[in-house]
């Protein structure tokens, strides 16, 4: 960049949550916006044009597995962030089941200084409920609270019991935590490797009773009502999650929800070719899950799409479906998938999903996801949303591959990245 | 046809076809020297994950009486124990030069993996509790040559559904061969959802014996009882075993199946296994030659080698 002249979005599409407009967004060398609007001077300005293209800001993923410490070889903080910004993503929540995971500050610190030095996105930490994500006590919630972390997960694994859940809940409101939940009942789930139905009763496979996560959804919030907690309940996939958040959102219960970009995409039928690629924790649904998934994002029940995004090794991922770990890749694909597959939603609702109303939640709202406007950080994502382009896995910017969408054309394209006012993705290049 | 991975892949033509080649290997197995030349040169694999003495040296001996080269590749004594993928390991055989790889695995899905990583055909030797296509051949050949034809025969399939992928390709070869199927289990070993199944359900094995040209037996498998699914073997017994007074409720030309190996005294009185119309015997005699049509269906169409 030139220095001591500032940047200029030229010619594109805002969408905020104050609305759409046509203007352009010029950029100071202090990472702020100075101005936003139509035809303004960017004489001595970097240009970056978004003719074509819409204006929003910087994507936040609540979800995100850098696998940084301990999984470098399946991801790093750094190829995880440059996915991330590639996504048009400007800021990440890493999840902790890390090895060691993140359960107290000086993991939490690992990781923040990793995505510090990476540069390409704002990586927030989430940290442990319980010490060890073993489920036995509580993790130090003020130590990382101290250093920024606000959402608390034993992601991978729910919180199976409720009195310790109770307890979490309790202590953490003193650090304004947000209690989120990998909702599972273990004695229901274990052992199961796909959705329980017709499918994995036809394929051999154990399968996961959609009942297993209701019932904890369904716990969670009862002792959101009990505590006063608020409590976000992560990668919703059934139909009747859905209508449990409905109805305690209705009822006013604390809590937020929200669903990955592959529960509104694909279907427990994808496991038939046995590719561990579809194998994911959550697992895939059947279509009236999916259509119910869409309508919780329509309708509101559905706070933020997240990308779960989880990278693993070619070599784990050629296991037997059974041996083979769950998860798959999202963060450069989540937009388009959201653009192509979400058609009852307008472009207002699908930004608001990926940007204000995660930042929200995250408590990020004063740096990401707020109004384009001048004096706010310069967090954005100039994207293309006709652009249509194939997914190919090789092209990826994660140290990983498995990507179940390989082939599946889509439509909407990330053009740039700004993160606090250094481009970290022109046209559609990562920039570092 | 390239690989032999599932019953869901054949249609009746091709099974009625496979039973055809198989009357001919029977009469092969009947002669005083009982081998054919038809795959010199020839290398079948057996890869074995899990333990299974039957199918493996049935498989072996089809392989045998048709001349062709065997190799077993043994888990517990091989690179596996020493952390060898599956694909490393199919990799490593191919490039020896085969032509054909039976695969048994405790996991389901692992054919079709192992089917991406070579060239050699690739035959479904029992996949987790998915299917068992070969047990599913021979126990659909073993009821035509005893009933004539599946045609309009009711066949009352037994015990551990669920967990069972004997059951899983019977229920597919018998009813594209014209069988009405009844499964009759507790509903814990049924498997959690039968949509598109074309099959009856009952909890009712006395019911059920009366109307029956077959009964099959399914191995009922210790490990059941830890995870809740049956109080005990006693009273699994008691409600589905077949007993010598509910076999007594069979039409005296009804057909006795059963896998093996038997739990005698569990699913099966140990009497009632020894009855005339247990045909288990015969299971076993047709399934060398159910193979040896498998293996010629799918090895000597490319004709003879090594001349």
């Amino acid at each position: 960049m030139s220095s001591g002249s500032g940047t200029i979005v030229r010619g594109g599409r805002v969408i905020d949550e104050t609305g759409t407009r046509r203007a352009d967004v010029a950029i100071g060398d202090d990472g702020q916006i100075v101005a936003v609007g139509p035809d303004l001077d960017g004489t001595g300005a970097t240009t970056l044009d978004a003719s074509g293209c819409v204006v929003t800001p910087g994507f936040v993923d609540l979800h995100t597995h850098l696998r940084e410490p301990g999984r470098e070889e399946a991801e790093t903080v750094e190829s995880g962030s440059r996915a991330a910004a590639l996504g048009g993503y400007a800021a990440v929540v890493a999840m902790p089941n890390t090895e060691p995971p993140i359960d107290c500050a000086a993991v939490v610190r690992q990781v923040l200084d990793a995505g510090a030095a990476a540069g390409l996105c704002d990586v927030r930490s989430s940290g442990a409920v319980t010490a060890g994500r073993k489920g036995e006590a509580l993790a130090p919630y003020g130590e990382m609270a101290a250093l920024g972390v606000r959402i608390f997960t034993d992601d991978g694994n729910g919180v199976q019991d409720e009195g310790l859940m109770r307890r979490a809940m309790e202590y953490g409101r003193t650090m304004n935590a947000v209690m989120a939940q990998h909702c599972e009942i273990d004695s229901l789930a274990s052992g199961g490797h796909m959705n329980e139905g017709a499918w994995s009763s036809k394929l051999g496979i154990p399968g996961i009773p959609a009942e297993a996560e209701e019932l904890m959804v369904a716990r969670d919030i009862a002792l959101a009502k009990l505590t006063g907690a608020t409590v976000h309940l992560q990668h919703l996939s059934t139909a009747g999650s859905v209508d449990l958040v409905r109805t305690a959102k209705a009822a006013g219960v604390r809590c937020t929800a929200e669903a990955t970009t592959h529960h509104f995409t694909l279907t427990d039928e994808c496991c038939a070719s046995y590719s561990p690629l579809f194998k994911v924790n959550p697992p895939l649904r059947i279509d009236s899950d999916v259509a119910a998934i869409k309508a919780g994002l329509a309708d509101g029940t559905i706070d933020a799409i997240a990308t779960d995004h989880a990278p693993h090794t070619q070599e784990v991922k050629e296991l037997p479906f059974d041996e083979a770990p769950p998860g798959m890749l999202g963060l450069e694909t989540a937009l388009a998938l959201a653009l192509t597959e979400l058609g009852d939603l307008s472009l207002e609702q699908i930004v608001g999903l990926l940007t204000w109303r995660p930042a929200a939640i995250a408590g990020l709202s004063d740096m990401h996801g707020g109004p384009v406007a001048e004096g706010r950080a310069a967090n954005l994502c100039v994207f293309d949303p006709e652009t249509a382009w194939t997914v190919d896995p090789a092209r990826s910017a994660s140290r990983s591959r498995n990507n179940p969408y390989a082939g599946r054309k889509l439509k909407g394209k990330v053009r740039h990245t700004i993160l606090f006012g250094t481009p970290t993705v022109i046209d559609g290049e990562a920039q570092r | 046809m390239k690989h032999l991975l599932s019953i869901a892949d054949l249609d009746a033509d091709d099974l009625h076809e496979l039973h055809r080649l198989t009357d001919s290997f029977v009469e092969v197995g009947q002669r005083p020297i009982p081998k054919v030349p038809t795959l010199r040169g020839r290398t079948v694999v057996s890869l074995f994950y899990e333990d299974s003495t039957r199918t493996r040296l049935s498989f072996e001996t089809a392989a045998k009486r048709m001349s062709a080269d065997t190799m077993t590749f043994s888990v517990s004594t091989s690179s596996v124990k020493k952390g060898e993928s599956v694909r490393d390991t199919v990799e490593t055989i191919e490039a020896m030069g085969i032509h054909a790889i039976v695969v048994r695995h405790s996991s389901a899905g692992v054919p079709w993996q192992v089917a991406q990583w070579t060239s050699a055909s690739v035959i479904n030797g029992g996949d987790g509790w998915h299917e068992h296509p070969t047990q599913a051949l021979l126990d659909s050949y073993t009821i035509r040559q005893r009933l004539g034809s599946l045609v309009g025969r009711h066949i009352a399939i037994v015990g551990d559904i669920k967990h069972s992928r004997v059951a899983r390709s019977d229920v597919l070869a018998f009813t594209k061969l014209g069988a009405e199927v009844t499964l009759v289990a507790p509903p814990t070993l049924l498997p959690p959802n039968l949509d598109g199944w074309p099959v009856n359900v009952s909890h009712d094995l006395d019911a059920v014996l009366p109307k029956v040209d077959v009964c099959y037996l399914l191995r009922m498998q210790r490990e059941r009882m830890t995870e809740a699914l049956v109080p005990s073997l006693r009273e699994y017994t008691a409600l589905y075993g077949l007993t010598r007074r509910r076999a007594s409720l069979l039409s005296t030309d009804a057909l006795i199946m059963h896998p093996g190996p038997m739990n005698r005294g569990v699913e099966i009185a140990g009497e009632v296994a020894e009855w005339p119309n247990a045909v288990m015997v015969d299971q076993v005699r047709n399934g060398v030659a159910v193979r040896m049509a498998v293996l010629f269906l799918l090895l000597a169409s490319e004709g003879p080698v090594g001349e």
